[in-house]
């Protein structure tokens, strides 16, 4: 053993000591063991085994030795066995020397030998490249007197295979206890060659910096311990999964991520907007805007006033006309207005952000989907099973639907068209999408009419709970029944399910979409019809405080006490009322979803599950039956409801807040709902395709809610008494009054520059030439992609005919051969020639696995002298079937089989 | 880290974490249900690897896999001895392949074997006749499923031998869109 090795190795473990894993002290003079141990039957199982190099290892252990292979193996090994031992002993006797100085001993040392010495047999069988190399760098370290550049560059190499071993181990095919043994080893190898490694002064620094990597990975992997256990509901959903299949577990996990997005969003909200104007704002009635006039006064406490979000709702920090217009509030000088208007601009900001990122961590994961139809049959096989399932009603339905979807594929392979009446068929569909248009155009029309009739209504005094809330009420209404609707209609049209889960889907989401859009035309016209009745309100306050301050009758000395707050007339406030339409909706649309669970799933459950003792018929297999979880619709709800959030979140900054209290409700609700009284689907869906697709639909109503915003804040003025930004032109005026009036000239010239025309749209054109150009590149690239498969594709079908071919040319071969020898062995020929590829596989098959019948092939194998065509070349003992032509099929097979060797067997 | 669990020891864990795709938490709850297969069987001691394995009966009727079709060749596949008796390493490794976060190469080698129903190292036409008939509860005649099979082989048998082998297998499941999500075991 070399000195300087060990001094290398005392050096890093002294630095090292703190830090490894098996921190205990002499990691170096036991790692210094290991290696000479190692070395000792590493190269004699390399040699015993492999028997054909053993003079390329000595030579490169550095004890030439030569002669025949073969008959010195025994000896070599022996005389080696004996080196090893003595070997062995002087290390031990360092060892003892050094553990005398040290004055301990760690257990561990003492309980490891007999466990390394086993390990160091399996590595044998194992790991072949590292034995290659250990001798060579055993000999280097016993040899050699210093480590040369080379030999530093083979250690470093191998620390770094080593390394990457540890970090991949996880993803070996192995069983766990080859798994634990090449990780402990991996891992002792890492830790003594490490510190052994750089040169001069850069060791010390190289071992520090290792150990500051081991840490960090260490404080990595805790890390990740915590954020696992951070994420909420995973046994919940667990279950739900294990109920129910991946399918209706998705929704819950959407639910997950989009309660993560919202909590997210309110972070922001609250944390930038609500607190500071709570904490350091104007207190509640000390200015108009924040004061419940005076003829709303009695009754704003009134809870049903308050569940309207009017009263003291309406003037609370939930809603926009409650901020005022300052600039900055409080001893911080908070720049409230531009920190709400940026507040605005990043939920949208982040949610797009976000949407976009997981649309696109979904992307990478999935496969092209051009594929699936080569492979029918196999997918339906190998992934067809939902090894989540673990629930036997789930587990009954899935056997059923898969059975199903074989045979459904095995009719369309034998027809591939079965032609019924097209006409009736076309004639019914085009009947089912007028029909639906019709639908979607009365429920249009009926939310515009509803809509319009509130605002008149709204004039009227002392109007009903129901015409209060009718708006809500009837698109609720319209929520709930046209989905069924549309599903009756559309068994008219008879698509296949898949198909038709899409039509279903696009209509529900095109009527999501009509109502939410009439519901937004129906409000902006509300909202023009305020702004032009605002001039003359102006008008009012301006003439009351006027003629308040300057009224007669009045002591001129005193000055009089300003105005009350509650007196003062105001504006109609557009921005509010918005916000108040928006929240209104979340809260009824929230209830109507749980009082439809409840109504429709749970009490249907339970009457079905107690009145089925007294009933006619069966009630749970027939007509009522139990409800099923409706994924498309719910997701759908979700996304909707989460782009009311999105345009109403701006006007109505509490909504959110709202909003994550109702997910959290409904995560518990629903999780409860389903397990209790829902059954699993009888066709179990695919949910791993169609989650990009809600994706891309979220993202759609996230656009689409971007829109009426962006239009408010950019071309409507705002309110001139309420919300941060009265008495501006428009809203986003307080981005350059910012500008102008906190940010030093310099900058302010170089945003005017940057909000030059000139230069946002050269800007403009240069994104579009580059969308334009990864898109080309894009696409590009796909199309080779498709080239290459098509290739592939190709090369497979000439296979097959080449093979067909071969297979009709080994008839005729043996046709022949066979007329020579009798007729019926003829007719033997043809049947078989017909299943010969089959055959003659399966021939191979018996000949590789079964060693039964396989010894008299055996022997044939080393009498003849060709091994490559022996599989087909056998003596005729092994077939059972065929008679008296054997030879001549095995002759004319085996010549048939040399030509279709491919050089890829 | 403050845990007062005394199964294991720090470096067991830690080995565990380096060579299962599960966190120290989930670790130990795969042990604890584990135990609770056979509390008398099981200690509650592992620091010095006690030779426990539990018998295949109990392993199959986890809930996770009693509605399995392919759980006896599950717990073959990743027993020791291939009878289906697990030792705890067994377990984690079984439950580690299946987990989300395994990768499609070691998941698809696994399944392979899983579904090589004579370890013969290539899937035949009678390993596929048996998947066939697991997954539909031989609701498909004899004909059906010869057909069926003819199919897969047709579909997938890249060097055209009359049988699977892990690369035709590896090649057509990779491409599977529905695969990662279907094979795989939440626990």
């Amino acid at each position: 053993m070399s000195r300087q090795l060990k001094g290398l190795g005392e050096e890093a473990g002294g630095a090292v000591r703190g830090s490894s894993r098996s921190g205990s002290p002499g990691t170096d003079d036991r790692s210094e063991r290991r290696l000479s141990r190692k070395q000792a039957p590493k190269a004699e199982g390399a040699a015993g085994r492999r028997g054909a190099l053993p003079g390329q290892k000595e030579q490169a252990r550095g004890s030439p030795r030569a002669g025949s292979p073969r008959r010195k193996q025994v000896e070599s090994r022996r005389h080696r066995e004996e080196l090893g031992v003595q070997e062995r002993s002087t290390v031990e006797r360092t060892r003892e020397g050094r553990r005398k100085r040290n004055g301990r001993t760690s257990l561990k040392e003492q309980r490891t030998p007999p466990k390394k010495e086993k390990e160091v047999s399996k590595k044998e069988t194992q790991k072949q490249r590292k034995k290659h190399r250990l001798p060579s760098l055993a000999s280097s370290t016993s040899g050699g007197e210093s480590l040369s550049e080379e030999e530093l560059a083979k250690i470093l190499e191998q620390v770094e295979e080593k390394k990457k071993l540890i970090t991949t181990m996880r993803n070996k095919p192995w069983p766990m206890a080859k798994k634990l043994t090449e990780l402990r080893e991996a891992q002792e190898f890492v830790e003594k060659y490490e510190g052994a490694l750089g040169k001069g002064k850069g060791k010390r620094l190289y071992a520090y910096r290792m150990q500051m990597t081991k840490k960090w990975i260490k404080f990595k992997r805790d890390f990740d311990n915590f954020k696992n256990q951070c994420i909420p509901w995973e046994m919940k959903i667990k279950d739900i999964e294990s109920h129910f299949g991946s399918s209706v577990a998705s929704y819950f996990i959407f639910l997950r991520w989009m309660y993560g997005v919202n909590l997210v969003l309110f972070g922001l909200i609250f944390g930038l907007v609500i607190i500071p104007e709570v904490l350091m704002g104007m207190p509640y009635g000390s200015i108009p805007r924040k004061t419940v006039p005076r003829a709303e006064e009695e009754k704003a406490m009134d809870f049903s006033v308050l569940w309207d979000f009017e009263g003291y709702m309406k003037y609370s920090a939930l809603f926009y006309g409650y901020y005022n217009d300052q600039r900055t509030i409080g001893w911080l000088r908070y720049r409230l207005p531009m920190a709400y208007f940026m507040v605005g601009i990043s939920v949208f900001g982040y949610s797009l952000m976000i949407v976009i990122r997981s649309m696109a961590s979904n992307t990478q994961g999935s496969t092209s989907d051009g594929e699936s139809d080569n492979f029918t049959f196999s997918f339906k096989m190998f992934t067809s099973w939902d090894y989540l399932i673990g629930n036997s009603e789930t587990a009954d339905n899935k056997y059923a639907s898969i059975t199903t979807s074989f045979k459904e594929s095995i009719v369309d392979e034998q027809e591939s068209s079965k032609e019924e009446n097209i006409h009736l068929t076309r004639f019914l569909r085009v009947l089912a999408n007028f029909l639906i248009i019709c639908c979607l155009c009365g429920s249009g029309y009926l939310i515009y009419f509803v809509v319009k009739r509130s605002q008149e209504f709204s004039k009227m005094q002392n109007v009903s709970w129901y015409e209060r809330n009718e708006v809500e009420i009837v698109m609720s209404l319209l929520g709930m029944f046209c989905p069924p609707l549309f599903e009756t209609i559309a068994a008219l049209e008879n698509y296949h399910p898949r198909i038709g889960l899409k039509w279903q889907l696009g209509r529900i989401f095109a009527l999501f979409l009509g109502n939410l859009y009439t519901f937004l035309l129906a409000l902006m016209d509300d909202v023009h019809l305020k702004l032009s009745n605002e001039e003359t309100i102006k008008n009012i306050t301006h003439w009351t405080l006027f003629n308040y301050y300057n009224s007669s009758g009045w002591n001129e000395s005193v000055p009089r006490p300003p105005l009350h707050p509650a007196d003062v007339p105001r504006g109609s406030c557009w921005e509010t009322a918005v916000g108040i339409e928006f929240m209104r909706l979340t809260v009824s649309d929230m209830l109507v979803t749980y009082i439809t669970i409840l109504l429709g799933d749970f009490l249907r459950a339970c009457f079905v599950r107690f009145m089925n003792y007294c009933w006619c018929w069966d009630l749970e297999a027939g007509f009522p039956s139990y409800a099923e979880f409706d994924i498309s619709g719910n997701v759908l709800g979700l996304i909707f409801n989460q782009g009311m959030i999105w345009m109403g979140s701006f006007y109505a900054p509490g909504l959110v807040g709202v909003n994550v209290l109702r997910l959290l409700t409904s995560m518990y609700f629903q999780c409860w709902a389903v397990m209790s009284s829902n059954v699993p689907h009888e066709r179990v869906f695919k949910a791993s395709r169609s989650n990009n697709f809600y994706m891309g639909l979220l993202l759609l109503v996230l656009f689409l809610s971007l829109l009426p915003v962006a239009y408010t804040i950019m071309s409507l003025p705002p309110s001139f008494d309420c919300g941060p930004f009265s008495g501006k032109n428009r809203m986003y005026d307080v981005i350059q009054e910012t500008v102008e009036n906190d940010f030093p000239t310099f900058l302010g010239k170089v945003f005017a520059f940057l909000a030059n025309p000139g230069l946002i749209i050269p800007a403009i054109l240069l994104m579009f030439l580059a969308i334009y150009y990864l898109n080309s590149v894009s696409k590009s690239l796909s199309r080779a992609n498709a080239q290459l498969r098509k290739k592939i594709q190709a090369l497979r079908e000439v296979e097959k005919s080449h093979k067909s071919v071969k297979g009709r040319a080994t008839a005729r071969d043996s046709e022949d051969t066979a007329k020579d020898s009798s007729k019926n062995a003829t007719q033997l020929q043809l049947t078989k020639a017909g299943t010969m590829p089959h055959s003659a596989s399966q021939i191979q098959t018996l000949d590789m696995k079964a060693p039964g019948p396989g010894t008299s092939s055996s022997t044939s194998r080393t009498a003849l002298p060709t091994s490559r065509h022996l599989l087909v070349s056998r003596p005729p003992s092994n077939r059972p079937d065929s008679g008296q032509a054997r030879p001549q099929t095995h002759a004319g097979r085996s010549a048939s089989r040399k030509s279709t060797q491919r050089p890829s067997h | 880290m403050g845990n007062k669990q005394t199964v294991f020891t720090h470096e067991q864990l830690e080995a565990y974490q380096d060579c299962t795709f599960f966190t120290r938490k989930e670790i130990m709850r795969l042990f604890y249900r584990y135990q609770d297969l056979a509390p008398q069987l099981v200690p509650l001691d592992y620091t010095n690897c006690p030779d426990v394995k539990v018998p295949y009966e109990l392993i199959g009727s986890m809930p996770e896999l009693k509605d399995n079709p392919f759980r006896q060749r599950i717990a073959q596949v990743f027993s020791e001895d291939g009878d289906g008796h697990m030792t705890l390493d067994n377990f984690l490794d079984m439950f580690s392949v299946m987990s989300e976060m395994a990768p499609r190469d070691l998941k698809a080698y696994y399944a392979f074997k899983i579904y090589d129903f004579n370890e013969d190292d290539y899937i035949c036409m009678w390993d596929l006749e048996q998947t066939v008939t697991k997954l539909t509860r031989g609701e498909l005649s004899a004909e059906e499923v010869s057909l069926v099979c003819e199919k897969v082989l047709d579909e997938a048998d890249g060097d055209h031998d009359g049988r699977l082998s892990l690369d035709d297998f590896q090649n057509m499941i990779l491409r599977a869109p529905d695969f990662l999500s279907t094979f795989h075991i939440r626990i």
